[in-house]
């Protein structure tokens, strides 16, 4: 396939995919219309193009395939009233492994038989149950009734004496009420929390000539149409007269109060009692019955529903894509509009194959790569390692198209950064193990798809993890701190040789003296173990230590980022600007910071107490501080007494003085030279090939190779990133402004390194000796066993939580922050979009969440 | 450039065992092992890390080193501490010693 051996030969994939993005090139693809749903479908399973919307004034209820929209949606509709229903019983429908592929038009036509079946079926079932339920419902509650008539009556009866009561307990057939003088009576069930008001309307209609007796149940009973479970109250309600019967028949049904024939006599209650039984049992048969085939039909679609929601959902996708494409009267095919990278032309080109075949159409479809000068969107082609990199740097901005990409050196230098404030062994080991977990648990944490969002992010940078715990454990050993104690491997490089038993009893605080005690050479791999001892200077001389890395290690980032500027340069065509923008910029970074820099490691190699010349010595070794901020002020250095000058080497006087003249001659280069070039010659960058956006115009084959930047042959025209001398002008006063300023608020941000890394040490070591050391100190024997047992779980959730937690997000923060303004300041534009490929997977995971 | 003239006073505190070693250690993974690197479309970025990784590190290494190889001052320490260095470290204090 020889187009595929071209495009990987002819441009920069060899040199790692991260470098820059993807070279992406506008494709028109022209498919035959019954090809056109397998072929999208296939493009949607690869995921490797982004489709404009060629109809984005068209209204969504003009667009050609409206009614498929339409139909998928019905389907989606029935799919969540059956899942929905399956949730009432309490059935899950277990996610199926692999996701189906979208369904083909047979398929589809039985899809929608199948679940019409299903749902017509189970709405049917529902509309029964809901029937029986109600008839339960009364029969229960006429049951009730008649249970505990039986109270009232005989209480009744055993109540007040009278004609009252031998009338009611006599003969059954003056029983109907009505009859003057005879009580008339009506019962039912009321809910519960009605009752009290219910007994008052009562009281008020009737003027307290109605009597209520009431007896609450103790078992709810369900609605049958919400299935809540709702208290009630039996009550019989005992009056005179057809005109109270009829105000406290309107007030129950007010009230919603159900009212029961409620024969008076005994023996006729009994019966009927016994009839609502038996009718109870019938009942509730049907009842289970009707909920066991509910229940079977439920489980029989259960398994399928999830892989039918999947299929629907490819094709709702399917049909909004086709709805993007324009049809063409006269070609008689359907015409889309697609970003594609180049590299990945000829999957595109397999995928229509696929499509073409796979509905047996005769007419191929092909594809067509056009030139454009639109902007095309950035890809940067990630795998799972890389993908927590490329994310963090897209959170600030996604990359201009074809810019260089810091992410690629982010993989390291994030982690180190972080490491450099995070500083101990210990606490790197505890992160390194949990990344090794998430990473070696990949699989399992996928498939879990667990909900927390929390969870989310940390399982999302794992990775990141894993490598600020490999750097961190390293960093802690150079800063030799593993849970704020150092470890004596080599042997230490100070010796007690000095002291003698007088010394110690007179003194508290005793100096070990470089000159007489310092055995020569350091020790060979990080910080002298005897530091951590030193309670009363080990700060002193971490901080210097500490400050001058941090300084050293910034200028380095920095000057790494300015050198970026250069490969963009030489990218665009502007090579003009490495001499008119860059070399000022990395001159004057250079003469100033960098000259710091030297003054440090002077200073580290020539001072040293036990130099025999005093002017070497620790008595006359000046302030590199002090020394620079002289130098930028043109100030004189104060020589210290005894001392013969403040200089650290020859001439020093006059190197800096040049130094300063040349760094600030860089500022009117830097402000001025892009400006006055611009003014003769014009933009400096070669001018773009810029197309009409007709579609007719790709109609014939042209060479699939498509080059952005290839020079016009015509004169070039305005561009819209032509600016005005006056614009350009003002864009490089701020950007001369903002970074002169910025050369030296960057570098003293970069101390940053040495705040956090101090602040981590001593939290570290507060922790140790006010919690952990006080179960050493207090108890001894077996009692100190178990009270050292105690007091470890708190200095360990400590641990965790303040020093690897809060540290950690802390440090992690302030280096991305390091990130993202003092290293991408210097070169990055971001100002790019992404590219977001028309994938299944991405959108399938997107309706996952929202569901 | 003359580096260890006394009358400069440049001096060398440095031992130049520990130096060679740490600079081939990480020589060997930053200019060695990206040869040596397999094959396939991560080949640059392994590259990258094995580059910036060996850069980085060998540069903490050598600051540290560099910042203790001639110290304008000593730990200060508290008496008790300095008895039992003297004792755990090797240097009894001579007059400690009972017998």
């Amino acid at each position: 396939m020889a187009p595929k051996q071209q495009y990987s030969l002819l441009h920069d994939s060899a040199m790692g995919s991260m470098f820059r993005s993807e070279e992406m090139a506008l494709c028109q693809l022209f498919i035959q219309p019954e090809a056109a749903y397998p072929s999208v479908a296939e493009l949607g399973e690869s995921g490797i193009v982004q489709f404009r919307d060629l109809n984005a004034d068209v209204n969504a209820f003009q667009r050609k395939f409206v009614n498929e929209v339409r139909r998928c949606d019905e389907l989606e509709r029935k799919l969540r009233y059956i899942r929905a229903e399956l949730l009432k019983d309490g059935v899950t429908a277990p996610d199926s492994g692999e996701p189906p592929r979208a369904p083909i038009p047979r398929e589809i036509i039985d899809l929608e038989a199948r679940l019409e079946k299903t749902e017509s079926e189970v709405l049917e079932l529902s509309h029964n149950a809901v029937n029986l339920k109600s008839n339960y419902l009364e029969l229960t509650e006429l049951r009730h009734v008649l249970e505990r008539a039986e109270d009232f009556f005989s209480e009744q009866e055993g109540g007040g004496g009278g004609e009252l009561t031998r009338a009611l307990a006599s003969d059954e057939s003056a029983a109907t009420g009505g009859v003057r003088g005879r009580l008339g009576f009506v019962a039912g069930v009321v809910p519960r929390e009605r009752v009290p008001a219910f007994e008052r309307m009562l009281w008020r209609i009737s003027r307290g000539n109605v009597f209520l007796r009431r007896a609450e149940l103790d078992q709810p009973l369900e609605d049958p149409t919400t299935g809540n479970e709702i208290f009630k109250t039996v009550f019989v309600a005992f009056f005179q007269g057809e005109q109270l019967k009829s105000r406290v028949k309107k007030v129950c049904s007010g009230f919603h109060a159900s009212l029961y024939a409620c024969p008076t006599s005994q023996s006729e209650r009994q019966d009927m009692l016994k009839g609502v039984r038996t009718r109870l049992e019938d009942l509730n048969l049907v009842l289970n019955q009707t909920q066991d085939h509910r229940h079977r039909v439920l489980l029989s679609v259960s398994k399928e529903l999830h892989p039918w929601m999947v299929m629907v959902r490819k094709m709702k996708a399917i049909y909004h894509t086709l709805n993007m494409f324009n049809m063409d009267v006269t070609k008689k095919c359907l015409i889309g509009e697609c970003w594609a990278p180049v590299r990945d032309l000829h999957l595109v080109r397999q995928a229509l194959e696929d499509g073409g075949r796979a509905c047996g159409s005769s007419i191929p479809s092909f594809l067509n790569a056009i030139d454009t000068g639109e902007l095309p969107p950035t890809f940067h082609r990630t795998n799972k390692f890389t993908y927590g990199f490329q994310n963090l740097i897209d959170s600030y901005g996604v990359a201009s198209y074809r810019e260089v990409n810091p992410a690629l050196y982010t993989i390291i230098t994030f982690p180190f950064l972080f490491a450099t404030m995070f500083g101990d062994a210990g606490h790197g080991l505890i992160l390194f193990l949990f990344g090794l977990a998430m990473v070696l648990k990949e699989k399992s944490i996928i498939a879990s798809k667990s909900k927390s969002e929390i969870g989310n992010i940390f399982f999302g940078g794992r990775y990141i993890i894993l490598l600020m715990g490999i750097f961190s454990i390293y960093t802690g050993l150079i800063y030799n701190d593993i849970f704020s104690k150092s470890i004596n491997i080599f042997g230490s490089r100070w010796v007690i040789n000095n002291f003698t038993i007088a010394d110690l009893k007179t003194y508290h605080e005793l100096m070990v003296d470089p000159k007489k005690s310092y055995e020569g050479t350091p020790y060979p791999f990080g910080m002298d173990p005897i530091w951590q001892l030193a309670e009363v200077n080990k700060i002193v001389f971490l901080n210097s230590y500490k400050m001058k890395l941090s300084i050293i290690f910034g200028v380095a980032h920095m000057m790494f980022g300015v050198c970026m500027s250069v490969v963009n340069h030489v990218h665009f065509g502007r090579p003009v600007m490495i001499l008119l923008e860059f070399v000022p910029q990395i001159v004057f970074l250079l003469l100033l910071f960098g000259y710091l820099v030297t003054l440090m490691i002077v200073k580290w190699f020539k001072y040293a107490a036990t130099n025999e010349e005093f002017q070497y010595t620790e008595a006359c070794a000046p302030s590199v501080l002090i020394t620079f901020i002289n130098m930028m002020l043109f100030g004189k250095d104060e020589v210290l007494e005894n001392c013969v000058s403040a200089e650290m080497f020859p001439y020093q006087s006059q190197i800096q003085l040049v130094c300063v003249v040349v760094a600030l001659l860089c500022i009117p280069v830097l402000l001025l030279g892009k400006p006055l070039y611009v003014l003769f010659f014009g933009h400096p960058h070669a001018t773009h090939h810029k197309s009409n956006g007709d579609i007719n115009q790709g109609l014939e084959l042209q060479p699939e190779m498509v080059e952005v930047t290839t020079p016009s042959a015509g004169p070039p025209q305005a561009h819209e990133e032509e600016e005005a001398f006056g614009e350009v002008m003002i864009h490089q006063a701020i950007h001369t402004i903002e970074y002169v300023l910025s050369t030296i608020s960057h570098t003293a941000s970069y101390l940053r390194l040495w705040a956090l890394s101090l602040a981590h040490g001593q939290l570290s070591e507060v922790l140790w000796n006010m919690v952990l050391r006080m179960s050493f100190k207090t108890h001894v024997g077996y009692l100190g066993g178990i009270v050292v047992f105690v007091i470890f779980a708190f200095w360990a959730s400590l641990t965790l939580a303040i020093l690897v937690m809060m540290e950690g997000l802390s440090a992690f923060l302030h280096t991305l922050r390091l990130h993202w303004v003092e290293f991408m300041s210097k070169f990055y534009a971001g100002e790019g979009y992404a590219f977001q490929p028309f994938a299944f997977k991405s959108i399938l995971e997107a309706e996952d969440e929202e569901d | 450039m003359v580096l260890c003239c006394k009358g400069q006073g440049w001096s060398m505190g440095a031992s130049a065992v520990p130096v060679i070693i740490f600079t081939i250690l990480w020589g060997v993974v930053g200019i060695v092992l990206p040869f040596v690197v397999p094959k396939g479309p991560n080949r640059g970025i392994l590259q990258v890390i094995l580059i910036l990784t060996a850069s980085t590190c060998w540069l903490f290494w050598l600051c540290c080193y560099m910042a203790q190889m001639n110290p304008l001052i000593g730990p200060k320490l508290s008496n008790g501490t300095v008895m039992m260095i003297a004792e755990q470290w090797g240097n009894k204090i001579p007059d400690l010693v009972k017998p």
